[in-house]
C-alpha cells in the first residue's frame, strides 16, 4: 500500500513516468523515505460513472475532518464496472469500499464479498434507518442481513411535454391507466402519424417492470425461485405495455435507433418519455431555452392511481476484505449526513434516500423533483436474486418478440416463465440442499 | 541419442511456454465445461456440481444457440465471398495500369481495417440512421422507403454485414495485391497476343495463379468471420430480437455477463469444432481443385 502512494506524490518520479521498469525498482526503494505520515490510512473507493467524477468534490472536506485518512477514489465505467467487480472477487483485489447498484447487491452478498452493517448502524448517530424511503432501505436488506447503505435513489418516471398535452387538450396529467391511455390516444391523433405519443424504447426492462410493480402480483414466487409472469396482475400491465404499440402510441424502436433523444424529445417526436432523474439535468441543459417552460415530471400512472415504482439507485457498501472498516464507516456516514447529500445532488443532481434530506428548501421547492418524491414514497425492491439482472433481460426479450415478432402474449409469458425457472434451477436446488442440512 | 537430447533441450523453451500458456488452459477449460461453475461456485466451491456433458446438452437444446449458429452461418455465408471479392476488386484496381495515385488510394482503402470499431460504428450507426441516415437517404432518390436497418429483424444482418466488409477488406485487398503483383506480365502479354478478353485473362491468368493465395485468404477470413463479435457488440447488442446475436456474443453473454463460465466454456469448444470442420473442408476444397 506504501510504494504506490510514494509514485503518486512524489513529482520528479512521476515526470520521467516512460521508464517504467526503473519506477518499479524506484518504488520500492523511495518507500523508505514516504512523505506520507505512516499512520496515514488509505481508503480505496469504487465509483460508476458520473458519480466517481464528482465525489472527489465532497472528499476533500472528508479528509480535512479526518487527518489521518485518504480516500483513492477509482472510477469504473458503468458498463465495465459489473464484470470489473466480479473478476475484483474472484482474483482477491476489490478495494475497500464501493459504490454498488441496487441490482448487484444480492450477486456481491451471495458471493459473501460484503460486510454485514447492522452491527454499525445499531451504534450510529449519524445513520437513522427510519429516515430512509422504505423501499429504498429495504433493497439493501438480503435475508434479513443489512449490506448497504442508501447513497441516492433514482426511480423511473414519466417526462412529457406540457404544451403538446395542453394542444391534445389533457389539462391535468393522468393518475390512472386508464386515463392515461385516453391522453395518448388524444396526443397520437394531435401530433399525427409522423410523431408519437410516448417513447418505451425496446432495448430497456425498466418501462415495463416499472409498470408491472404496480400490480400486487410479485414479479416471483415460491421464495423467490420461480417465475410468476403469468400472473393476472403481470398480464395487465403487459396488455397496457403492448397496447401503447398496438394502437401506434409508441414506436417500435431502441434507445440506439434514437441519435439523441433529448433532441427528439425537444421535437416534439414522442410526448412522454419514462426515464429516471439524471436525465433532469440534461434536459435543462440540452433542450432550448424556449422550451424550458414546456416540460415537466408526473409519477407513473397505475392501475388505480400511482402504486409504486422499482427502487434503483446506489448503496455504498463495505467489502469484507477491507483492512479498515472503521474508517470506512466513518466516511459512508460522512457521505449518508443530509448536507453532504444536498451537496451530491447539487453537483450530479442524483436525488438522495433520505427525508431529511428532502426537506431543505434547495429540493422541496424544485418543481421537476416533486413527483420523484412522491414516487419514492411508493417504491418498492426489485425481487432480490442474483440472478435478478439476467430475469430482467428475458423480460425484455419476451416484450421484444411480442412487440416486433408479434407473438401472442400467451405464448410469449408461457415462455418467459419456463426460462425464468431454468435460470433459477441452481438456486432452488441449491435452497433444498440447505434445508436438508437443517 | 545425444541429437535427440540437444533437440528436445532447444525446443524446450518453447513447449514449456506453449504448454503452460495454450495446452493447460485449453484442458482447464475442458474440464471447466464439464461443471456449472457460476456465481454461486465462486462464492464457495462447494456449489460446483460436475455434470458431465450436461452443458453441452444444455446448449444444443437451447433455441438462442441454434438462432445465433444461424446468425453466424448467414454471416460467414454472405460476408465472406462478399468481403473477398470486394477486396479482390479493389486490389485489381490498383494493380491496374491505369491507376493514378495508388499509394494515396492503397492507404485510403486500408485505413478502415486500422481503425477503431468503436469510433467508426458510431458513424455508421449516424449512416444507418432510419430517418437521417445518409444512406436511406440515398436510397430514397432511387424511389426506396426507408429502411429501419438496425430495428428491422430482416435488415439488420445485412447492415452487420455491410459494416464488417466495410471494416476488413481492406487486409485481404494488400494480401491480394501483393499476390497480384506477383504473377508475371509476360502471361498477360501472351494472352493479349492470342487475343484473349479481359474477362477471359482474369479466368484463365489472374484466378489460377492467385489460387494459392485465395485459399489463404479465404482461411483467414472464414475462420475471423466465423468469430463474430465486436460488430453486434458495437452496433446492436444482439438486438432487434436477436438477430445479431453470433455465437461468440452467445458465448460472451453466458460467461462474462452471467458468469455461467461452465456452460461459456462448453459453447467455446462447440464454436472450435465448427471452425475447425469449416477450415478442413475449405481445404480440402482448395487441394482438390489444385489436383484438377
Amino acid at each position: 500500500m506504501q510504494a504506490p502512494v510514494t509514485i503518486q506524490s512524489s513529482g520528479n518520479v512521476r515526470q520521467h513516468a516512460g521508464l517504467v521498469g526503473l519506477m518499479l525498482g524506484l518504488a520500492a526503494a523511495l518507500g523508505g523515505c514516504a512523505r506520507e505520515p505512516t499512520d496515514r490510512v488509505v481508503l480505496r473507493m469504487w465509483g460508476i460513472g458520473r458519480e466517481a467524477e464528482v465525489v472527489p468534490a465532497l472528499l476533500a472536506d472528508f479528509e480535512r475532518l479526518h487527518p489521518s485518512i485518504r480516500v483513492d477514489v477509482q472510477a469504473l465505467p458503468l458498463t465495465g464496472a459489473h464484470e470489473k467487480l466480479l473478476t475484483a472477487f474472484a482474483g482477491d483485489a476489490l478495494p475497500d469500499l464501493a459504490q454498488l447498484g441496487n441490482t448487484w447487491l444480492p450477486e456481491m452478498a451471495a458471493l459473501g464479498a460484503l460486510s454485514p452493517l447492522q452491527p454499525f448502524v445499531a451504534a450510529s448517530r449519524v445513520i437513522q434507518p427510519a429516515d430512509y424511503f422504505g423501499g429504498i432501505w429495504d433493497t439493501n436488506v438480503i435475508d434479513g442481513e443489512l449490506f448497504g447503505i442508501p447513497w441516492y435513489v433514482d426511480t423511473r418516471l414519466a417526462f412529457y411535454r406540457k404544451d403538446i398535452l395542453e394542444a391534445a387538450g389533457i389539462p391535468a396529467p393522468p393518475r390512472t391507466w386508464a386515463e392515461w391511455s385516453t391522453a395518448l390516444a388524444a396526443v397520437k391523433a394531435h401530433v399525427g402519424p409522423e410523431r408519437y405519443a410516448i417513447l418505451l424504447p425496446l432495448n430497456e426492462y425498466e418501462p415495463l417492470l416499472n409498470l408491472a410493480v404496480q400490480e400486487a402480483d410479485p414479479l416471483l414466487k415460491d421464495n423467490d425461485t420461480r417465475g410468476n409472469f403469468q400472473s393476472a396482475g403481470f398480464r395487465r400491465a403487459f396488455a397496457f405495455y403492448l397496447d401503447a404499440f398496438h394502437k401506434d402510441w409508441a414506436p417500435e424502436m431502441s434507445a440506439t435507433q434514437i441519435s439523441n433523444v433529448w433532441d427528439e424529445f425537444g421535437a416534439g417526436f414522442f410526448s412522454y418519455f419514462i426515464t429516471g432523474p439524471w436525465n433532469v439535468g440534461e434536459f435543462k441543459r440540452r433542450l432550448p431555452r424556449r422550451l424550458q417552460n414546456d416540460w415537466a415530471t408526473m409519477p407513473l400512472p397505475g392501475p388505480n392511481g400511482p402504486g409504486g415504482a422499482i427502487a434503483g439507485g446506489s448503496s455504498l457498501v463495505l467489502f469484507k476484505q477491507s483492512k479498515h472498516p472503521r474508517e470506512v464507516w466513518q466516511l459512508i456516514e460522512f457521505l449518508s449526513e443530509p448536507a453532504q447529500q444536498l451537496r451530491f445532488h447539487e453537483l450530479c443532481g442524483d436525488l438522495p434516500p433520505r427525508r431529511s434530506s428532502w426537506a431543505d428548501p434547495a429540493l422541496a421547492s424544485d418543481r421537476y423533483a416533486s413527483a420523484f418524491r412522491e414516487q419514492l414514497e411508493n417504491a418498492k425492491p426489485a425481487p432480490k436474486v442474483p440472478e435478478w439482472e439476467r430475469i430482467a433481460q428475458q423480460v425484455r426479450l419476451a416484450s421484444e418478440r411480442a412487440v416486433r415478432g408479434h407473438e401472442s402474449p400467451d405464448i410469449v409469458l408461457r415462455d418467459l416463465d419456463q426460462r425464468t425457472d431454468e435460470i433459477l434451477e441452481k438456486r432452488r436446488s441449491m435452497l433444498a440442499a440447505s434445508k436438508e442440512r437443517k | 541419442m545425444n541429437e535427440n537430447r540437444a533437440g528436445w533441450l532447444l525446443s524446450a523453451p518453447a513447449l514449456i511456454v506453449l504448454g503452460a500458456f495454450f495446452f493447460v488452459p485449453v484442458l482447464a477449460a475442458f474440464a471447466l465445461s464439464l461443471t456449472d461453475f457460476d456465481l454461486y461456485a465462486l462464492a464457495d466451491l462447494h456449489n460446483l456440481r460436475f455434470v458431465w456433458f450436461g452443458n453441452y446438452v444444455d446448449v444444443l437444446t437451447r433455441p438462442l444457440f441454434w438462432k445465433s449458429l444461424v446468425n453466424t452461418l448467414y454471416f460467414v455465408g454472405v460476408g465472406v465471398p462478399l468481403s473477398i471479392a470486394a477486396s479482390l476488386g479493389s486490389a485489381m484496381l490498383l494493380d491496374s495500369q491505369r491507376a493514378r495515385w495508388k499509394g494515396f488510394f492503397r492507404t485510403a482503402l486500408f485505413a478502415p481495417v486500422v481503425t477503431t470499431v468503436v469510433a467508426v460504428a458510431v458513424i455508421w450507426r449516424y449512416l444507418l440512421h432510419t430517418r437521417y441516415g445518409l444512406i436511406n437517404y440515398t436510397l430514397a432518390h432511387f424511389g426506396i422507403a426507408p429502411i429501419d436497418w438496425l430495428g428491422d429483424p430482416h435488415w439488420s444482418m445485412p447492415a452487420i454485414i455491410l459494416f464488417a466488409v466495410w471494416k476488413n477488406f481492406g487486409y485481404n485487398m494488400i494480401i491480394l495485391l501483393a499476390g497480384l503483383q506477383s504473377i508475371p506480365p509476360d502471361l498477360y502479354e501472351a494472352a493479349r497476343i492470342d487475343g484473349a478478353s479481359a474477362t477471359q485473362q482474369f479466368r484463365h491468368i489472374t484466378l489460377p495463379m492467385l489460387r494459392p493465395v485465395l485459399l489463404l485468404v479465404s482461411i483467414i477470413t472464414v475462420s475471423g468471420y466465423f468469430q463474430l463479435f465486436a460488430e453486434p457488440y458495437v452496433m446492436t447488442q444482439g438486438d432487434p430480437l436477436q438477430s445479431t446475436v453470433s455465437v461468440l456474443y452467445f458465448m460472451y453473454e453466458e460467461g462474462f455477463k452471467w458468469w455461467s463460465l461452465g456452460r461459456a466454456s462448453a459453447i467455446a469448444f462447440l464454436l472450435f469444432a465448427l471452425i475447425l470442420a469449416a477450415t478442413v473442408l475449405l481445404q480440402r476444397f482448395g487441394r482438390r481443385g489444385e489436383m484438377a
